[in-house]
């Protein structure tokens, strides 16, 4: 009974609320107390639903005395991204443009969160529209790295990962387009997962990139977000992009070790320029694999170095798509011009949308424009195809695909603002993954002389979500990194930029 | 393969992108820019694409296009309604409303 309560585990909290020596609104009280003593150092939030959550963890409370709890995560406090609808509170997607929308139903993972008696704490910050690699996108002001609040928490779900390392809740919901959730679970010391494309519905979520986007969990270590990953997982007939296919029972996969795993390591992700203490912490980690008894060898991945340039034309062609629908009709702020419509519409997006999103929508309205769309969009897909074919060329004879998360740990705020290129090719690792939609995590493997974590990525074949946890717990149990917690704030830093809304 | 762009990169090549073409596209993308959000805009497009043009090292003749990782076989489902019409909820987010209407401006000069 040590740990402050904010310190637990899932598993650990759970087995205290199943044996009745915590009740889920006491579980909820302390981490709405934390939320409201450290929200000022990490600004993990953009809405904090106080009521609903304690409501929420009076009904888990009288499930658990019932002995009815439907799930592993009843009376656990979860933040979702805001980019996530939840019915009645706001979901902002980072975005002025949707200051005061309240969603009049629930994403898909939100009811599935809110069936197994999960408690939502809140709507975690994030990039705008989930653009951006630093959560510096959000017009509510960035989240903070708990681990040093002058650098960023990495993005597009920023404020899934402060909230999960800082003890705001024990675990959230991301959302991964181009490396969304492993990059910020990289910089800040957990668990990110992002499942294949198609394992977990969308429906609900606000889309950036259709054809890349998935959401996934954030969690302290590995047994966490395969909990997380069985309840939200699984066919959605109202989207049609979810796959119609079994979800294997990945917390039972869990115990069976690295032995015999066959694990490639892919020569194109250590390059030049890499903080060389990252390529050492996850050479010692395959070294950490190999010492479990998994069989490692050096494989190409020849057209990684074409990921980036293809990802951000489709990603950008798909948002300048998915963003038409801001139009100030329908939801979201309307800016009053004396012109027509097409007025209104253009000082409406002009007002809204931030500086990112604005050069992503002309970025990709530019690629699909007429004249273009063959040397842009459809080339890029093509390059996709390739890269593709590089992932199942390795996985015919290969368990998983071992590499940095980022060629850095976390940068300092203000450092990338000024220069898109350099921000966006701090994905440069994650972005091919999101390419094939294959599933893929982020762990700890260790920190920088800066006292900063490095992540280590664990990649898997199509649906092959049991052996990627597999490899990661196994790494997990051998080491001790996820156990680390950052230093306690200090308290109240000033705010520089943005504010509570 | 270095991971950073090199320095030079931004300002090795030309503005390609003309004033017009920004203005055009803007134009289709619905955004007001004024004229210095146009200049800054032509610029970074400008350095963007030219790290896209990287792609073009690429022979891809005979290479058939991915759109989406899953083979997308547009589900079907029973014609039944699913859901209740409620047009106060649909309603309840829109900037202006006019009875149970979308309020918006003039759209016939």
């Amino acid at each position: 009974m040590t740990a402050l309560l904010h310190e637990l585990s899932i598993a650990e909290a759970a087995a205290r609320l199943r044996r009745g020596e915590l009740s889920a609104v006491e579980l909820t009280r302390a981490a709405l107390a934390r939320i409201a003593a450290t929200e000022p150092s990490f600004h993990s939030f953009i809405t904090v639903t106080e009521e609903a959550a304690l409501a929420a963890a009076r009904d888990a409370d009288t499930h658990l005395r019932t002995g009815t709890a439907p799930s592993g995560l009843t009376g656990i406090p979860v933040a979702v991204k805001d980019v996530i609808a939840t019915a009645g509170v706001r979901t902002t997607a980072g975005s002025r443009i949707l200051d005061g929308f309240v969603p009049p139903y629930d994403a898909t993972v939100t009811a599935r969160l809110k069936a197994a008696g999960a408690v939502i704490v809140g709507k975690a910050n994030c990039d705008e529209f989930a653009m951006g690699s630093s959560n510096e996108n959000s017009a509510y002001g960035p989240a903070r790295n708990p681990w040093d609040l002058g650098r960023v928490p990495g993005g597009s779900s920023g404020g899934s990962a402060t909230a999960v390392a800082a003890g705001q809740a024990l675990a959230s919901l991301g959302t991964d387009t181009g490396g969304s959730i492993r990059l910020p679970a990289s910089y800040c010391g957990v668990v990110g997962l992002k499942p294949t494309y198609g394992r977990v519905s969308r429906y609900g979520v606000i889309a950036y990139a259709s054809s890349l986007d998935q959401v996934g969990p954030v969690a302290r270590d590995v047994s966490d977000c395969a909990l997380v990953l069985s309840v939200i997982a699984g066919y959605d007939a109202r989207d049609s992009t979810s796959v119609d296919r079994p979800v294997p029972d990945c917390a039972a996969g869990l115990t069976a070790g690295a032995r015999g795993l066959r694990v490639a390591i892919p020569r194109e992700y250590f390059v030049e320029g890499m903080q060389p203490e990252v390529e050492h912490a996850v050479r010692a980690a395959v070294d950490t694999l190999s010492g479990l008894g998994a069989a490692a060898r050096e494989v190409s991945l020849p057209h990684t170095e074409y990921a980036v340039g293809a990802y951000y034309i489709i990603a950008t062609a798909e948002a300048s798509s998915n963003l038409a629908r801001y139009d100030g009709i329908r939801y979201g702020l309307r800016t009053t011009v004396d012109g027509g419509l097409l007025d209104m519409y253009r000082h409406t997006r002009a007002a809204g949308f931030g500086a990112e999103v604005k050069r992503r929508i002309m970025l990709g309205t530019y690629a699909l424009s007429s004249g273009y769309y063959d040397a842009y969009y459809l080339k890029a897909q093509k390059v996709r195809t390739l890269i593709r074919r590089d992932f199942e060329r390795v996985f015919a004879d290969t368990d998983v695909i071992v590499t940095p998360v980022a060629p850095t740990t976390a940068f300092r705020l203000g450092e990338k603002v000024a220069d898109p290129l350099q921000m966006y090719l701090s994905d440069i690792f994650t972005i091919s993954v999101n390419l094939a939609g294959l599933p893929a995590i982020s762990l700890p493997c260790g920190f920088d002389a800066s006292g900063m974590p490095i992540g280590l990525q664990i990649v898997g074949p199509p649906f092959g979500e049991e052996v990627v946890l597999r490899a990661a717990r196994a790494y997990e149990e051998a080491t001790d990194w996820q156990r680390r917690r950052p230093p306690e704030p200090a308290l109240c830093p000033p705010q520089p930029t943005g504010s509570r809304a | 393969m270095d991971w950073r762009p090199r320095p030079a990169l931004a300002t090795l090549h030309a503005v390609k992108i003309s004033r017009e073409e920004i203005r055009h596209v803007a134009l289709l993308a619905r955004l007001a820019l004024d004229p210095a959000q146009e200049e800054a805009m032509a610029t970074t497009l400008d350095a963007i694409l030219t790290y896209m043009e990287k792609l073009a090292e690429l022979d891809t003749s005979g290479v058939e296009p991915t759109a989406h990782i899953v083979a997308l076989d547009a589900p079907r489902r029973e014609d039944r309604v699913l859901n209740t019409p409620d047009t106060d909820a649909l309603l309840a987010n829109a900037p202006a409303r006019d009875g149970d209407f979308f309020r918006v401006p003039k759209i016939i000069e």
